[in-house]
């Protein structure tokens, strides 16, 4: 079962969210602080992080920014607040998910489980994909740009595996949620546009005038066309 | 009629009235004298050339006589006739001669008329003249003089006191234009002041000048405002002193409720194992506490609204799917959903998501079945009507609708919504720039219709 970093400030909740996590069978790692948080990811390897946004000290945007610059560990943000401007600022920050508190264990879990999700996109070619000077190798879940392997969060390479797995096609961001976030019911649709304005930033020459991924007003995303 | 055209047409009134009694009795009095002066003179020049006739012969007047009384009476400008024994001569056209003066002079007294002649005005002046002893000698001399220089200058007069009058007349309307501002400045001044108090904007104040009756106005309103905005400002700092404790009571419940609500799921798969009553207490515990944060969070929601930071999350939906969605996910298959497809709309679905499921929700649980929800486009908004088959809304209930915690049924006690339902769906109408309105139908029950803008290209 997955591993997971929680830091949480607030002792009963930390002790409620470790309780039924690790009732489902995750292993818990629980810190209070950030700078806890992130000393202990020296030495264990998570497979997750489940991250409170208000911490004192080194808050959770910062964290997640650290994070985020190190490496490409999922990362779930807690909002104690359902605050947008909080949401919106961790999904900038580099989160790939939220949940609001009080959450039931349940509703974290398929979080956890909808990040840890492998593409189910149907792996057919073994050849890595060209899209101009991206190369998308579908098996190995690495793309390059320029030849030069791109850095992506979990929700970033899927969003992208999904965009690219039928060229020119327009999918609207409910769809995206359902197949990137695995959200069946509405999500939230500023988790896509923030995964969008993040990968952009990091495959387009210009990310104002996006080539690849590309905005079509009143129905949402689509890969291309070149 | 406005109060400067009032004021500006008293000046005007009475400025004519000034400038006509006091020009006009001037000019004609001035008039009356230079004509009547001018008259005298052309009477007594005439009498005396007559007198300078004498003595006359005393044979019969022959045609040679008159006709040389004539040119020794006519003068350099005039010309004259003379009349006797039935006879007539002279330069003098005896058609400017009326009748009247004829039979004034063959009275035997001195006539005058003034007559328009050729263009121009002339003094006729007649006279009997008179033989040496005294008695008349049957001789009438007319002289026709030039009367056009009096004339002349008595219309001079006329046009300066015209000109006089005109110049005053523009003066005092300048006055009185001035005087009219004088006294609608403060006037517009309080206008706009009251306006402005009128628009919220509670510091309005209008400058306090002199000591007038119009100053006192203003200083009254002055004070007036003073104290509304006052009243006002303590209002809204009760309003949102309660405001703020509504919200920071609901963050404080949130983060214990946190950790219980974590622990839900837990409780939830032991309570099997538990034993009779133990297993129940866990039950209503976790229900209590899943009630309880529903509670908070439509607690936090309404906060939100209250203090603005409620933010849309926008995005282009299929309205039918979303609205299709919601019904699915509740569970409330017993509604019957007309939902044209391709009604696209910018707007938040899960906003929209939470509009339709608590519309739905109340008419299910406080109307009757069949509960219909009908989607629709009109003028650039979607329109969804959802309607119950129940009494519908009594006329207490119908304008506390959609407030906080209303319950319509006192005696009832807590239903199975928070009581926030309906007001956070009106807010989250009001958050899109629609509106939801409750009504009756008019077959019988309640009819709630949302109409929300399509928004995005339109």
């Amino acid at each position: 079962m997955p591993r997971v970093l929680l830091i949480e400030d607030d002792e009963a909740v930390r002790e409620g969210l470790s309780l039924a996590l690790t009732y489902q069978g995750h292993t818990v790692d629980a810190v209070r602080t950030g700078e806890e948080g992130l000393d202990l990811l020296g030495s264990v390897t998570p497979d997750v992080v489940v991250l409170d946004l208000m911490l004192p000290g080194v808050d959770g945007f910062e964290v997640c920014r650290r994070i985020r610059a190190s490496g490409d560990l999922p990362i779930i943000m807690l909002t104690a607040r359902n605050d947008d401007i909080d949401v919106v600022a961790g999904l900038e920050a580099g989160a790939d998910d939220y949940v609001a508190k009080p959450a039931q264990a349940r509703v974290l879990e398929a979080r956890i489980r909808a990040v840890l999700r492998r593409s189910s996109a149907p792996v057919t070619e073994v050849v890595a994909e060209r899209h101009g000077d991206l190369t998308i190798d579908r098996d190995g879940l690495v793309v390059t740009r320029f030849g030069k392997p791109v850095s992506l969060a979990p929700t970033e390479l899927r969003l992208l595996l999904e965009l690219s797995s039928s060229p020119g096609r327009v999918m609207s961001r409910q769809q995206l949620l359902g197949s990137v976030w695995d959200q069946g019911y509405l999500g939230d649709s500023r988790l896509v546009d923030a995964c969008v304005q993040r990968l952009r930033s990091k495959i387009e020459d210009d990310a104002a005038a996006p080539v690849y991924v590309q905005t079509v007003r009143g129905f949402g995303y689509r890969f291309g066309p070149l | 009629m406005t109060l400067r055209l009032r004021l500006l047409l008293a000046f005007t009134l009475l400025t004519i009235v000034t400038a006509a009694a006091v020009a006009g009795a001037g000019y004609v009095r001035a008039r009356d004298a230079i004509v009547q002066r001018a008259q005298d003179n052309a009477v007594i020049e005439t009498t005396n050339r007559v007198e300078q006739l004498y003595p006359l012969p005393a044979r019969a007047v022959d045609a040679a006589t008159l006709e040389r009384i004539a040119a020794r009476t006519s003068g350099r400008e005039g010309s004259a006739r003379a009349y006797g024994n039935g006879l007539s001569a002279g330069g003098m056209d005896p058609s400017v001669i009326t009748a009247e003066l004829r039979s004034l002079v063959s009275s035997g007294r001195v006539g005058w008329q003034r007559v328009s002649y050729a263009g121009a005005v002339w003094l006729v002046v007649g006279m009997q003249v008179r033989v040496t002893s005294g008695g008349p000698s049957g001789i009438e001399v007319y002289v026709l003089r030039p009367f056009t220089s009096e004339i002349e200058f008595v219309d001079e007069l006329a046009r300066n006191a015209w000109l006089i009058g005109g110049a005053v007349l523009v003066l005092a309307l300048g006055l009185g234009f001035l005087a009219a501002r004088g006294v609608l400045r403060p006037v517009r001044e309080l206008q706009l002041a009251a306006w402005k108090l009128g628009q919220g904007e509670l510091s309005a104040r209008v400058p306090v000048r002199g000591r007038d009756e119009l100053a006192s106005v203003a200083s009254t309103f002055n004070s007036t405002a003073t104290a509304l905005e006052h009243h006002v400002g303590e209002l809204r700092r009760m309003e949102s002193d309660a405001r703020r404790f509504v919200a920071d009571v609901s963050h404080e419940l949130r983060t214990p409720l946190a950790a219980m609500t974590a622990v839900t799921d837990v409780l939830d798969a032991e309570t099997a194992s538990l034993p009779g009553v133990a297993g129940q207490a866990a039950r209503l515990v976790n229900r209590e506490t899943l009630n309880l944060t529903r509670l908070v969070n439509d607690l936090i929601e309404v906060t939100r609204f209250d203090s603005g930071t409620a933010a849309l999350a926008l995005d282009d939906v299929d309205v039918a799917d979303v609205v299709r969605t919601c019904l699915r996910m509740r569970g409330f298959s017993e509604v019957s959903a007309s939902l044209p497809d391709g009604v696209r709309a910018r707007l938040d679905p899960r906003r929209l998501d939470v509009i339709v499921a608590n519309l739905v929700g109340n008419a299910l649980r406080h109307g009757s079945p069949p509960v219909s929800l009908v989607l629709s486009v009109s003028e650039s908004s979607l329109v969804i009507e959802v309607a119950d088959s129940g009494p519908g809304l009594s006329d207490e209930v119908l304008p506390h609708v959609f407030a906080r915690f209303y319950k319509a049924d006192s005696a009832r006690g807590r239903s199975e919504g928070s009581g926030l339902g309906l007001a956070i769906a009106w807010e989250n109408a009001r958050l899109h720039g629609g509106t939801l309105v409750a009504a009756n139908r008019p077959g019988g029950g309640a009819l709630f219709t949302l109409r929300l803008p399509l928004g995005g290209e339109a």
